[in-house]
């Protein structure tokens, strides 16, 4: 019971997989100038994650070694798909903002290590929730990083307006770089840093 | 010819994949250490990103896009939600054939990138740049250049940061913010600067 709390919880901060093993940084960045969009993304990736870890646990003793990797992108990708086509089924304005970034699930490294480091070696349950343990670590950077720019950028949160702005006769001044791609490196950048200031093992040797 | 210029233009550096969409960033963070190897990568990203964005663009145009089986005298069809699945496969398979073309006739070029090149299979520049290729509807030549600026896009800004961090090495960093930290930073800098090219039209 503790070793499935444990992978349930280390992804969250001791090992998170945005803060410390720079993994799939690359398709989420672009959609968290809106928490709303941060969300839809958040789900699509933890669905996709806990499927991909799950099937591959499942078939893992089946799956002939040196062609893991395209049966694993194969199942990660038919995944992908099925969410693509349920948001542009349901939630068309989502999908037309996420562009192509819902596509880009795929190449999401979090992903694919996961499915490669973790649910190889390991039974179907475990290996579900260490799916979601990283799924939820990955969720919880996105989050916060689209709340500051959200925030700080419109001066709203899910589109209903916290700050009111000069613009509509309130007090607050927009950030308008908080809309823009740099600022997302820069709150990513300051979010590492407090997480390595409270948990100091993280920190990285002087070379 | 100067739409394709503007296009190319506006590839590598308006619309640049890392620094405008994020995109490459786990081998653009990891692989930036050194400028030797930056730049050994990064031909090896244009390369892959020129093959694999045109021959993605003959498979949307004649396989999967509404009414793209025509030629076959078969109509009605709309194969575009297994396209996903079709672009990734492709480009696993082209960086699979690139691989073994390398090992043949340039060893010493193949060797540099070691590991580097089957690791492009999961770079989401290249993906991206294919899925970008059909959410904007370019026509062959088009996604030529389009292919072959953003992967060279991306390469600039993977040299660019390779060459800051080798100099980092005198800085005093504070140490939360040694290593990742500090590249996510350098990285937002180089973003805003990027940003100075947005609104140029040719």
């Amino acid at each position: 019971m503790s070793q499935a709390k444990d992978v349930l919880l280390d992804p969250l901060f001791n090992k998170n997989p945005i803060g410390l093993q720079i993994l799939g940084i690359c398709s989420a960045l672009a959609v968290t100038s809106k928490l709303e969009t941060v969300v839809v993304m958040s789900l699509a990736v933890i669905f996709v994650i806990c499927g991909s870890n799950a099937s591959v646990s499942l078939i893992r003793s089946q799956i002939p070694s040196n062609i893991r990797i395209i049966v694993q992108i194969t199942i990660i990708a038919t995944l992908v798909i099925i969410v693509d086509q349920f948001l542009k089924a349901y939630a068309f304005g989502i999908s037309k903002q996420l562009s192509v970034f819902v596509g880009l699930i795929i190449t999401n490294c979090i992903v694919l290590g996961r499915a490669e480091g973790f649910a190889m070696k390991n039974p179907v349950g475990l290996s579900f929730l260490d799916g979601l343990g990283n799924g939820l670590g990955y969720s919880i950077v996105l989050l916060l990083v689209a709340f500051f720019r959200e925030l700080l950028g419109a001066g709203k949160l899910l589109g209903y307006t916290i700050l009111p702005s000069t613009s509509e006769g309130g007090w607050y001044l927009p950030n308008g770089l908080m809309l823009l791609p740099p600022s997302a490196f820069f709150i990513i950048g300051l979010l590492i840093w407090l997480l390595r200031t409270w948990k100091t093992d993280q920190i990285e040797k002087e070379n | 010819m100067e739409h394709y210029l503007s296009l190319l233009v506006k590839s590598i550096f308006v619309e640049n994949m890392a620094l405008a969409f994020f995109l490459g960033m786990c081998t653009f963070l990891a692989v930036s250490k050194k400028v030797d190897t930056a730049i050994g990568l990064g031909i090896a990203v244009t390369v892959v990103q020129t093959i694999t964005v045109p021959i993605n663009n003959l498979v949307f145009q004649h396989l999967l896009k509404p009414d793209a089986l025509a030629w076959l005298g078969v109509t009605g069809t709309d194969l575009t939600f297994i396209g996903l699945i079709c672009y990734i496969g492709l480009i696993a398979a082209m960086v699979q054939v690139l691989e073994m073309v390398l090992d043949r006739f340039v060893p010493a070029l193949y060797n540099s990138l070691g590991i580097f090149l089957p690791l492009i299979t999961v770079n989401c520049a290249i993906l991206g740049g294919s899925l970008f290729m059909v959410e904007r509807d370019y026509n062959f030549a088009e996604s030529v250049v389009f292919g072959f600026g953003s992967g060279l896009g991306w390469a600039l800004a993977l040299v660019a940061l390779a060459g800051i961090r080798e100099k980092m090495k005198y800085a005093d960093v504070p140490p939360g913010l040694r290593g990742l930290g500090i590249t996510f930073m350098i990285t937002g800098l180089m973003a805003m600067a990027f940003m100075a090219f947005s609104g140029i039209q040719l």
